[in-house]
C-alpha cells in the first residue's frame, strides 16, 4: 500500500516538475508532446530538451544517492554515513577536476562524450571509499570515522585547489561551473552515459540485498551466516562508487540526500530489511529531489539544489544525533 | 511436529563415517601470527565434540578460550594442525559451507533498528535460502519452532531493542537454532546476565543439546553452573595443557585446583565452589543443628576462626540460635561480637 502511494507520489511530482517553472506548461500539453503530437513550438522544446532530462536526472540522482547512502550506513553500521559526509563525493570531484584540467592530454572525443568524466568520478569515489573502509578496521568509533571521512574530503578538496593553480583559465572556468552542481547539466547525450551506469549500480545493490541484511548483525555474525565479507565489501564499494560517482560526475556534489532518505524510509516502513528498504529509498529519494527541483525552479527565486537540500537534510541529521542519545 | 524431525537428526549424526564425533581436532595449534612472528597460545590440541553434548570451555582470562572458539569456527586460521567437521577439514570449506555446519552466538551486541525477534531469527535461515532470501512456509515454521524452543513466542513480534539482556541472548540462541547446524558455538553467553537468567540460559542449552542432538560448545566463567549443566568440560589453564572430561572426573583428579591455583582461594571439591583462604588464628569447636551449621561455619571462617575438633571454646548450634559460654545468642552478629569479647578475655 505504502509502495503504491509512494509510486503515485513520485509520478505526480515528476509531472509537476515538468509542468512548473518560469514558463508554465499545462498537463494536456505535456501529454500531447509525449504522444508525438505538436513537436514544434517553444514549449515542447523546453519540455523535451530541458525539463524532461532534468526531471529524469533528479529522479536518478535521488535514487542513486539514497541507495548509496543506505549501503554505506549498513556497511559501516553507522547511521550517519553517506557519500557526501564520508568524502566519496569529494573523491569524485577530484576525479572530475583531474580530467577537466588535464584534458589536453586526453583525446577530445573521450572527454566530450561524458565517459571521461564519469569514469574519473567513479574511480575517485571508489578510491576514497576504499580508504574509508581501510580506516574503519582501525577506528571503531562511529563519530571518529565520520571525522576521518571529512578529512579525506578536505584533502581531496585541497588537491583540487592545487590542480587549479596549475591549469589554464578555460579549464578552471569549466570546473567552477561544474562545482555549482545542477540537475540541468545532464543533456541527452550525457544521459546515455549516466543511465546505464546508474542502472548497473542499482542492480548490484538489489543483488546484494540479502548480504546487506546479514551485515546488519555485524561482520563476525555475517561471516557465521556464510557471507563472504571481503567479496561483499568489494561489491558494495563498487556499487556505491558507480552510484555516487556517476551522479556526482554530472550534477556536482549533492549533499544530505544520502543520509536523510534511508532514515525516512526506515521510519515509514518500520523495517531494516533491505528487500523493502531498497525500493523504498529509490522512491523516497526520487521524490525528494523532484520536490527540491520544483522548489529551485520557482520563478524569481532560482535557488541552487544544495541550498534547498540543506534545509531538508540538516535538521534530519540533528534529529538522528539527538535520537541516539 | 513435522519440524521436530527436521531438527532432530538421527543419532548418531555421523555414524556413516565410523566416528561418533562431529568435530575433531588433530594436533591443532592455535595462536596469532603478526608480521611474520607467531605467537602460539596452545598447541597439540586433540579435542572432540559429540552430538547431543553440552561442552563448557573454562579457564582463566587469557588462556586462549576465545582463540580456540574462533579457530574452530573457521573465523581465524590455526597455526598448525587440523579441525575436521563432519569429516571435512574446515579451512577447505567455503564460508557458506561453514555456515551450514556451525552457528555462532557472539559477545558483540546486535543493534538493528526496527527489527523484531522474528526478523532477527529469520536471519539464521540465510545460508539455506536462495539469493533473494524469501521466507517460504517451511522456513517460517522453522523460525517459529526455533523461537518456541527458547520460549520467546510471546515476544516474537517485539522490537529487539525492547528486550532485556536475557531475552536478547535467547533470541540470538534462537537465531543459531534456526540456522539448523549440527554444532552451535557460544562465546560467553551468560556474561552480563543476572543469576536467574544465567541459570536459565545454561539449562536451556543443556536441554537443547539433549533434545536436538546438536553439539553445543560454550565458553564461560560460571564454574558452578558449568559443573552442573555440562556433559563435558574442556579446562584451559594459562600454562598447562587442556584437560577434558566429565565435570566430576576433573573434580576428583584435582584439575580445577591445578588450573585455578592461587594463594587467596581454593577450589572446594566438596561443593564445587571457590572458597577464600582467610587467615585463621583462633580455634573454636562447633557442634549441634545440621541445617544451620553450613552458614555458621561460613561466618566463622570469614571472621578468622578455625574449626578444630574439641577446642576449648565451644559453640552449640541450636534450632533457633547459638549457645556460647552458656549464653543464648540469636543473630550471627551477636555471635561474632560475643566471640570477639570471649577471645579478648582469654
Amino acid at each position: 500500500m505504502l509502495f503504491l502511494a509512494l509510486s503515485f507520489l513520485t509520478v505526480g511530482l515528476f509531472l509537476a516538475d515538468l509542468a512548473w517553472g518560469s514558463i508554465h506548461i499545462s498537463l494536456r500539453e505535456i501529454v500531447t508532446v509525449f504522444f508525438g503530437k505538436g513537436t514544434d513550438g517553444i514549449n515542447s522544446e523546453i519540455l523535451l530538451n530541458f525539463r524532461l532530462p532534468k526531471a529524469i536526472t533528479a529522479m536518478l540522482a535521488g535514487a542513486s544517492l539514497s541507495v548509496a547512502g543506505l549501503m554505506m550506513q549498513t556497511l559501516f553500521r553507522n547511521s550517519l554515513a553517506d557519500p557526501y559526509i564520508l568524502g566519496v563525493s569529494s573523491g569524485a570531484s577530484l576525479g572530475v577536476a583531474l580530467v577537466m584540467m588535464a584534458a589536453s592530454i586526453l583525446p577530445v572525443a573521450f572527454v566530450s562524450s561524458g565517459w571521461a568524466l564519469i569514469v574519473a568520478a567513479i574511480i575517485g569515489a571508489s578510491v576514497v571509499l576504499v580508504l574509508v573502509v581501510g580506516v574503519s578496521f582501525k577506528v571503531h568509533n562511529a563519530i571518529s570515522l565520520l571525522i576521518v571521512g571529512l578529512m579525506f574530503g578536505t584533502i581531496a578538496g585541497s588537491l583540487v585547489s592545487v590542480l587549479q593553480n596549475f591549469s589554464n583559465p578555460d579549464a578552471i572556468k569549466l570546473f567552477v561551473m561544474w562545482t555549482f552542481g545542477s540537475l540541468s547539466a545532464v543533456t541527452w547525450s550525457y544521459m546515455q552515459v549516466l543511465l546505464p551506469v546508474v542502472l548497473v549500480g542499482l542492480g548490484m545493490a538489489f543483488f546484494l540485498q540479502k548480504r546487506l541484511d546479514g551485515l546488519l548483525l555485524g561482520e563476525n555474525y555475517a561471516r557465521g551466516l556464510g557471507v563472504s565479507i571481503v567479496r561483499t565489501r568489494l561489491l558494495i564499494v563498487v556499487a556505491t562508487g558507480l552510484l555516487a560517482g556517476g551522479i556526482t560526475a554530472f550534477t556536482g556534489p549533492i549533499a544530505f540526500v544520502g543520509i536523510a532518505i534511508p532514515h525516512i524510509a526506515r521510519g515509514l516502513f518500520k523495517t531494516s530489511g533491505h528487500k523493502i528498504l531498497l525500493p523504498a529509498v529509490v522512491l523516497c529519494g526520487a521524490s525528494l529531489l523532484l520536490v527540491c527541483d520544483i522548489i529551485t525552479q520557482i520563478p524569481t527565486y532560482t535557488l541552487p539544489i544544495n541550498t534547498v537540500n540543506a534545509l531538508f537534510g540538516a535538521p534530519i541529521i540533528i534529529w538522528i544525533i539527538l535520537k541516539k542519545r | 511436529m513435522r519440524l521436530f524431525l527436521k531438527f532432530k537428526r538421527p543419532t548418531p549424526w555421523v555414524s556413516t563415517k565410523g566416528n561418533m564425533s562431529i568435530l575433531t581436532t588433530q594436533n591443532l595449534s592455535i595462536g596469532y601470527s603478526k608480521k611474520g612472528k607467531t605467537d602460539v597460545v596452545k598447541s597439540g590440541l586433540n579435542l572432540q565434540l559429540q552430538p547431543g553434548e553440552l561442552v563448557c570451555l573454562i579457564g582463566p582470562n587469557g588462556s586462549g578460550k576465545s582463540t580456540l572458539m574462533r579457530t574452530l569456527a573457521g573465523l581465524q586460521k590455526p597455526v598448525s594442525g587440523q579441525t575436521m567437521i563432519d569429516g571435512k577439514e574446515i579451512s577447505t570449506l567455503k564460508q557458506r559451507e561453514k555456515a551450514l555446519l556451525i552457528s555462532l552466538v557472539l559477545t558483540e551486541r546486535v543493534d538493528i533498528e526496527n527489527a523484531t525477534v522474528y526478523n532477527l531469527v529469520s536471519l539464521g535461515r540465510h545460508p539455506h535460502s536462495n539469493w533473494w532470501g524469501n521466507i517460504t512456509d517451511d522456513e517460517d515454521l522453522i523460525i517459529r519452532e526455533a523461537i518456541g524452543m527458547v520460549h520467546m513466542e510471546h515476544k516474537m513480534h517485539h522490537n529487539i531493542n525492547e528486550l532485556s539482556d536475557g531475552e536478547r541472548q535467547r533470541a540470538m540462541i534462537a537465531k543459531a537454532l534456526a540456522q539448523d547446524t549440527p554444532i552451535i558455538m557460544l562465546d560467553e553467553p551468560t556474561a552480563h546476565l543476572d543469576l536467574p537468567n544465567r541459570v536459565e540460559i545454561m539449562l536451556l542449552l543443556h536441554r537443547l543439546a539433549r533434545d536436538t542432538q546438536k553439539a553445543i560448545l560454550l565458553s564461560t566463567h560460571e564454574l558452578d553452573l558449568a559443573l552442573q549443566a555440562a556433559h563435558r568440560i574442556w579446562l584451559f589453564s594459562s600454562n598447562l595443557d587442556v584437560e577434558c572430561g566429565v565435570p566430576e572426573d576433573l573434580v576428583f583428579n584435582g584439575s580445577f585446583n591445578r588450573v585455578f591455583e592461587s594463594k587467596s582461594f581454593v577450589f572446594n571439591a566438596a561443593n564445587g565452589n571457590f572458597s577464600m583462604n582467610y587467615p585463621m588464628t583462633k580455634k573454636v569447636w562447633v557442634y549441634g543443628d545440621k541445617t544451620r551449621m553450613y552458614w555458621t561455619l561460613r561466618a566463622l571462617a570469614r571472621a578468622g576462626y578455625m574449626v578444630v575438633q574439641d577446642a576449648t571454646t565451644q559453640i552449640l548450634v541450636t534450632e533457633n540460635g547459638w549457645t556460647l559460654n552458656e549464653k543464648d545468642i540469636h543473630t550471627v552478629e551477636e555471635l561474632l561480637q560475643e566471640l570477639n569479647q570471649h577471645f579478648l578475655d582469654v
